[in-house]
C-alpha cells in the first residue's frame, strides 16, 4: 500500500491543532466563537490523528519525513512508526472525548475567563504531544517536550487567583525543568557517541556505547522520563498540579501527558540504548512496585476527589513500569518472546489507564461542575441527580480496580503472567523478585478496589451531605457524550481484547523483533493466553457472557418470590432512634481509618479532638475533629533538599556582588579556561 | 459446545446443592463441639427456600446499586465455581479463566457488596464495607504469593493444568513448599470466608461484625442470593485448597464411574477440611480487628517461605 495517505492525514491533524490554536488566539474577544473553534479543531485533529494512527498501524511500514533546518544537528524529522502510531492512537481517543466534553464545560468560562487563550494552550498541548510522539530528532523532541511543559504550566495555573494553584504550578514547572535537564544530558551523551541528533543514528550507534556510558545515559533518561511520569520519589508535583487544573485538562494531563514519560522510556530503553543490562530492568521493576504500592496507599488517605485520582495515576504508572521492567529484564536475559508479552502488558495498560483515568477525571469534573466542591465529604447521593455520570464513573472505577471483565483486568492479568514467567526465565536470587512483585501487584489491586469503593460510594451513594449535593444536576449532554465514549472504550477493550491484540504486533516487532500477538490468541479467537504451552488462559468475552447467562436463573428465583409478596421501601435501620440523617453516614475518613491504623508507620497520622462542654462532659455541645497524615516525602526528602539549596545560594551570594566589573572578570576567566580546555583536546 | 454446556450445567447443579450443605454441616459440627444440638444440616436449605418466598424491604435511601449487588455477588460466585476442578481435573470453564480470574471475579463481587453496604446510608454498612475491604486487601498479597508458589510448580495459572500436574505427583503435598503454601492459604481462607478468628458469622454486635454488617439491610430473596453466594464462595475456596494440595481421586474424564468415585472422595476431603476449620473456630476467640493484620502477616510470611523453599529444594 502507498504510505502517502498516512503522512497527509497526519499533517492535516497537525494543521488542525495549529490552525485552531492560532484562530483561538486571534478571536479571543468572541468567547462563543472560540469555544466552537477550540472544540471543533481539537475534534478534527483527533479524527485525523486517529485515522492516521489506525492506517499507520495497519500498514505497518514506518513513514519518515525529514527537512533540514540549516542549524547543525537539528532537523525537522518526524518518524511515524508503530510506537508513534500507538501513542497517537491513545492521544486521538482522549482528545476526541475531551473535545466533546469541553464544548459544554467551557461554557462556564464565558464572560469570566479568556476562552481564546485557554483554547490556544489546549490545542498547543495536543500539538506538542503529537510532536513528542513523532519526533525523530533529539532537538525537535526536546522542543516539543518543552512546549508541552510550558503549555501545561499555563493550563495548570489557569485558575491563577488561587494561591494553592500558583504554588502547584511553580512546583510543576521546577520539576518539569529538572526532567528536561536530565533528558538534555542523556541526549548529549548519545550525540557524543553517534555524532548526530537523529534517533535513527542513536539506534545504529548503540553498539558503540561503553557499558559506563550506557549506564549513565540510562540513569539520566530514567530520571528525566520518570519525573515526567510521576514515579516515586519524584511524584510530589503530580498530586499538587493535576487537581488544580480545569477538569478537562486534568483528564489530559493524567491520561496522556504522563504517558509521554512512558513513551520516552519505551523509545529510548528499547531502542537508542542498545540491550540494557538486567539491573536496569530490575531497577525499573522495583521503582514500579514502589510507585504502585505507595501511590495507592496515599490515594486511600485522600478525600479530595481529584487528588485521589492523581495519586492513582502514580499507582498505574507503577503497574506500567512493572511490565516495562520485566520486558527489559527478559530482553537482557535473551528471551525476546517473553519480553514482547511483558511489553504488550505495559503498553496495553498504558492505553487502558489513559482511557479510564481520563474517564474518571471527566466524571470528577462533572461532579465538581455540578456541586462546586472537590471534597468528597460534602458529596453523597449524587447517583440520583446525576445517573449517567454515576454510571460512567462506576465503569471507570471497576476498570481501574482491575476487575473483570473490563480492560484494566486484562492488562493486569498479562502483567501477572509476565511476572510468573519471569521466575522461570531468569536465574539467581533475583528471580524471587518476580513473584514478590506479583504479590505487591495483588496488594495494589485490592487497595485500589478499596479506594474506589470509597470514592464511588461516598460521592454517589446514600444521602447528600451538603446543600450543593442536594441541588446537584446532571451534566450537559456534550459532557456525557465525552464520558460515554470512553465508557464504551473501557467495555470494548475488556470484552474484545482478543480482536484488539494484533495491534501490538507491529509495536513488538519494531522494538523487539517479535510478533507474538497471534500466539496469545486461541480458542476460536476468544481466549487470551500467556503465550506459553499449558500456561494461563483467560477469556473476558466468555466471562462477560457467562455472567449474563447465570443472571437468568438468579433473576427468575427472585422474581418468582417477588411476584407473590410485596417489595416495599422502608427506612434504613436506625437502632430505634428515629431520624437517620446524613450525619450518621460513614465518611471517607472513617472508611479509610482501618488502613490508616494498619499502615500508621508510613502515614504517621496525627489527630486532634476538641470538645466543648456545657454542663456534663458526657454531652459535648460541639466537637472538632482534625486528622492529618505526614507527607513523608515532602518532609524527609524535599524540605532538607530545599534548605540545602537555600544555604548554598546564600553562600553563592558572596560572588554575586552585583558589580559589572566582577562579572566581566568572571566572563574573562571562564573564556580563558574554556580556551585552555579546548586547546588541550 | 453442547458438551461444554452439559458439563457446566452439571457442575452448576452440584455447586448450588453442595454449598448450602457445607454451611449446614459447619453449623451442626460447631454446635456439637460446643455440646449443643445445632440446627440440623439441612437448615440452610430451609432458610434459603423461606427467604425466597418472603417479601423484602429496601431502604429509602438506596439506589439501584443496592438491588444489583445480590445478583452480582451470586453470579460471580457461581461463575467462579465453574472454573474450578471439583470432581474431575477438567473443569468446564477452566480454559476461560484460571486462578487469577477467580481471585478477581470474587473481588468484583466484594466490590459491589461493599458498595451495597454503603448505599443504605447507615453506619453499620459503612463499617462492614470498610473492614471487609481492608481485610481483603491485606489478605491479597499472602494469597497471591501462595498461589504463585503452586502455579510455579505447575508452570500455569490454569486450574485444570495445575490439577493435572498435581494428580501426576500426588504426594507432592509433603514437600515443604507445598505445606507452607497450604498453611498460608488456610489462613487466607479463614479471612476470606469470614470465620473466627477474623470475623464471626454468628454475631450481630456492631463492634465485631464485618460481613453481617454489610448485608444488614438486605431481606427476602436478596438476602437469600447473598447468603447462597457467600456459601458458594466458601465452597470454591475450600475446593481450591483441597484439590490443589490433595488431588486424590480427581478423575481425568467425565465418565460416570470416575465422577462417582471423584465425588465421594471430594466430599470426604471437604469434610476433613471443614473439621479443621470448625476446630479452629471453636478453639479460638475472635481477634481484635487490629490484630488481624498480624495473622495475615503470618500468612504472608508462610507464603514467602514457601516460595523460597521452592527455590532451595
Amino acid at each position: 500500500m502507498n504510505t502517502f495517505p498516512v503522512g497527509t492525514i497526519f499533517a492535516l491533524s497537525l494543521t488542525a491543532y495549529l490552525g485552531g490554536a492560532l484562530a483561538c488566539l486571534a478571536g479571543w474577544q468572541k468567547p462563543a466563537l472560540c469555544r466552537y473553534i477550540c472544540c471543533g479543531s481539537a475534534l478534527a485533529g483527533a479524527v485525523f490523528g486517529g485515522l492516521a494512527a489506525v492506517l499507520g498501524i495497519l500498514q505497518g511500514t514506518p513513514f519518515l519525513w525529514s527537512m533540514s533546518s540549516g542549524i547543525p544537528l537539528f532537523t525537522y524529522s518526524f518518524e511515524y512508526d508503530a510506537l508513534a502510531g500507538f501513542f497517537n492512537l491513545i492521544l486521538a481517543i482522549l482528545a476526541g472525548a475531551v473535545s466533546f466534553y469541553s464544548f459544554s464545560y467551557l461554557r462556564e468560562f464565558e464572560g469570566k475567563r479568556n476562552i481564546g487563550f485557554f483554547g490556544f494552550l489546549f490545542l498547543l498541548l495536543l500539538l506538542s504531544l503529537t510532536i513528542v510522539f513523532t519526533a525523530a530528532n533529539a532537538f525537535l523532541f526536546l522542543i516539543g517536550w518543552e512546549v508541552m511543559a510550558l503549555v501545561a504550566y499555563g493550563l495548570v495555573t489557569f485558575y491563577h487567583e488561587d494561591r494553592e494553584t500558583r504554588r502547584a504550578g511553580l512546583l510543576y514547572i521546577v520539576m518539569a525543568h529538572i526532567d528536561a535537564g536530565c533528558l538534555l544530558l542523556g541526549f548529549a551523551l548519545l550525540m557524543q557517541v553517534s555524532g548526530s541528533a537523529d534517533f535513527a543514528s542513536f539506534r545504529t550507534a548503540a553498539a558503540q556505547l561503553s557499558s559506563g556510558q550506557q549506564a549513565a545515559a540510562f540513569v539520566f533518561f530514567f530520571l528525566g522520563f520518570g519525573i515526567k511520569a510521576g514515579i516515586i520519589p519524584f511524584h510530589i508535583w503530580l498530586p499538587a498540579a493535576h487537581p488544580v487544573a480545569p477538569s478537562n485538562i486534568s483528564a489530559l494531563l493524567s491520561g496522556i501527558v504522563l504517558k509521554a514519560g512512558i513513551y520516552g522510556m519505551a523509545r529510548i530503553f528499547l531502542g537508542g540504548l542498545g540491550v540494557l543490562p538486567s539491573w536496569a530492568g530490575l531497577l525499573v521493576l522495583i521503582v514500579g512496585v514502589a510507585s504502585a504500592v505507595l501511590g495507592v496507599l496515599y490515594a486511600l488517605m485522600e478525600h479530595d476527589l481529584k487528588r485521589l485520582l492523581a495519586y492513582h495515576s502514580i499507582e498505574n504508572i507503577g503497574i506500567i513500569l512493572i511490565g516495562l521492567g520485566a520486558a527489559l529484564v527478559f530482553r537482557a536475559a535473551g528471551h525476546p518472546q517473553l519480553a514482547a508479552v511483558a511489553l504488550i502488558a505495559a503498553m496495553f495498560h498504558t492505553l487502558n489507564h489513559a482511557i479510564f483515568k481520563c474517564l474518571l477525571f471527566l466524571g470528577a469534573g462533572s461532579v465538581l461542575h455540578s456541586t462546586g466542591t472537590r471534597n468528597m465529604e460534602e458529596m453523597g447521593g449524587l447517583i440520583r441527580p446525576m445517573p449517567v455520570t454515576a454510571f460512567c464513573f462506576l465503569i471507570g472505577a471497576i476498570a481501574i480496580s482491575g476487575l473483570p471483565p473490563l480492560n484494566g483486568f486484562v492488562s493486569e492479568w498479562l502483567t501477572y503472567q509476565s511476572l510468573l514467567a519471569g521466575y522461570g526465565a531468569t536465574g539467581g536470587l533475583t528471580r524471587i523478585l518476580f513473584p514478590l512483585a506479583g504479590s505487591m501487584l495483588a496488594l495494589t489491586g485490592a487497595l485500589a478496589a478499596a479506594c474506589f469503593v470509597k470514592a464511588f460510594a461516598i460521592t454517589f451513594l446514600a444521602l447528600p451531605r451538603s446543600v450543593e449535593s442536594r441541588t446537584a444536576h446532571e451534566a450537559p449532554r456534550s459532557m456525557l457524550v465525552g464520558m460515554g465514549w470512553l465508557t464504551v472504550a473501557c467495555v470494548a477493550l475488556g470484552l474484545g481484547v482478543t480482536w484488539f491484540l494484533p495491534v501490538f504486533d507491529a509495536l513488538t516487532e519494531q522494538l523487539l523483533g517479535q510478533r507474538v500477538g497471534t500466539n496469545l490468541i486461541s480458542g476460536h479467537g476468544l481466549v487470551l493466553s500467556a503465550g506459553m504451552p499449558h500456561g494461563g488462559t483467560v477469556s473476558t468475552a466468555v466471562i462477560g457472557v457467562g455472567l449474563a447467562i447465570l443472571l437468568i436463573p438468579a433473576v427468575l428465583l427472585v422474581s418468582i418470590g417477588a411476584r407473590r409478596y410485596a417489595r416495599k421501601r422502608g427506612p434504613t435501620w436506625d437502632c430505634g432512634l428515629p431520624g437517620l440523617s446524613e450525619a450518621n453516614e460513614y465518611t471517607a475518613t472513617a472508611f479509610s481509618k482501618p488502613l490508616r491504623m494498619i499502615f500508621s508507620a508510613l502515614y504517621q497520622p496525627r489527630r486532634e479532638i476538641q470538645a466543648v462542654f456545657d454542663v456534663s462532659p458526657y454531652f459535648p455541645k460541639e466537637i472538632r475533629f482534625e486528622s492529618e497524615i505526614e507527607p513523608t516525602f515532602e518532609k524527609r526528602l524535599y524540605v532538607p533538599l530545599k534548605d540545602l539549596l537555600l544555604r548554598v545560594s546564600i553562600r553563592m551570594r558572596a560572588i554575586q556582588a552585583g558589580s559589572i566589573h566582577a562579572y566581566l572578570a568572571y566572563i574573562f576567566v571562564t573564556l580563558i579556561l574554556l580556551l585552555l580546555f579546548g586547546v588541550r583536546q | 459446545m453442547t458438551g461444554l454446556l452439559a458439563k457446566a450445567g452439571l457442575q452448576l447443579v452440584l455447586l448450588l446443592l453442595v454449598a448450602p450443605l457445607l454451611s449446614g454441616i459447619t453449623k451442626t459440627l460447631k454446635a456439637r463441639l460446643q455440646t449443643r444440638r445445632g440446627p440440623g444440616i439441612v437448615q440452610f436449605y430451609r432458610d434459603i427456600f423461606k427467604l425466597f418466598r418472603k417479601g423484602m424491604v429496601i431502604p429509602e435511601t438506596a439506589s439501584w446499586i443496592f438491588s444489583a449487588t445480590p445478583y452480582i455477588v451470586f453470579v460471580t460466585a457461581a461463575l467462579v465455581g465453574l472454573m474450578i476442578p471439583m470432581t474431575t481435573t477438567d473443569a468446564p470453564l477452566s480454559l476461560f479463566g484460571g486462578i487469577l480470574a477467580i481471585v478477581y471475579l470474587l473481588a468484583l463481587g466484594r466490590f459491589f457488596l461493599a458498595l451495597g453496604g454503603l448505599d443504605a446510608g447507615s453506619s453499620f454498612g459503612g463499617l462492614g464495607s470498610s473492614r471487609e475491604m481492608t481485610i481483603s486487601a491485606i489478605a491479597e498479597p499472602a494469597m497471591m504469593l501462595a498461589i504463585f508458589t503452586v502455579a510455579l510448580a505447575a508452570n500455569s495459572t490454569n486450574l485444570s493444568e495445575m490439577a493435572k500436574v498435581a494428580v501426576s505427583q500426588s504426594w507432592k503435598f509433603l514437600a515443604p513448599s507445598q505445606m507452607l503454601a497450604f498453611a498460608a492459604l488456610f489462613i487466607v481462607l479463614i479471612a476470606e470466608t469470614g470465620r473466627i478468628p477474623v470475623d464471626n458469622p454468628a454475631t450481630h454486635l456492631e463492634l465485631t461484625m464485618i460481613h453481617e454488617a454489610m448485608i444488614l439491610e438486605y431481606s427476602g430473596p436478596y438476602l437469600a442470593l447473598l447468603e447462597w453466594g457467600a456459601s458458594i464462595k466458601q465452597l470454591v475456596l475450600m475446593t481450591l485448597l483441597v484439590n490443589t494440595f490433595f488431588p486424590f481421586g480427581l478423575s481425568s474424564d467425565w465418565t460416570a464411574r470416575g465422577l462417582g468415585l471423584g465425588l465421594i472422595l471430594y466430599l470426604t476431603k471437604l469434610l476433613l477440611l471443614l473439621c479443621l476449620i470448625v476446630l479452629v473456630e471453636t478453639t479460638n476467640a475472635k481477634l481484635r480487628l487490629f490484630r488481624v493484620p498480624e495473622l495475615l502477616m503470618a500468612s504472608f510470611i508462610f507464603g514467602a517461605l514457601a516460595l523460597i523453599s521452592t527455590f532451595l529444594f
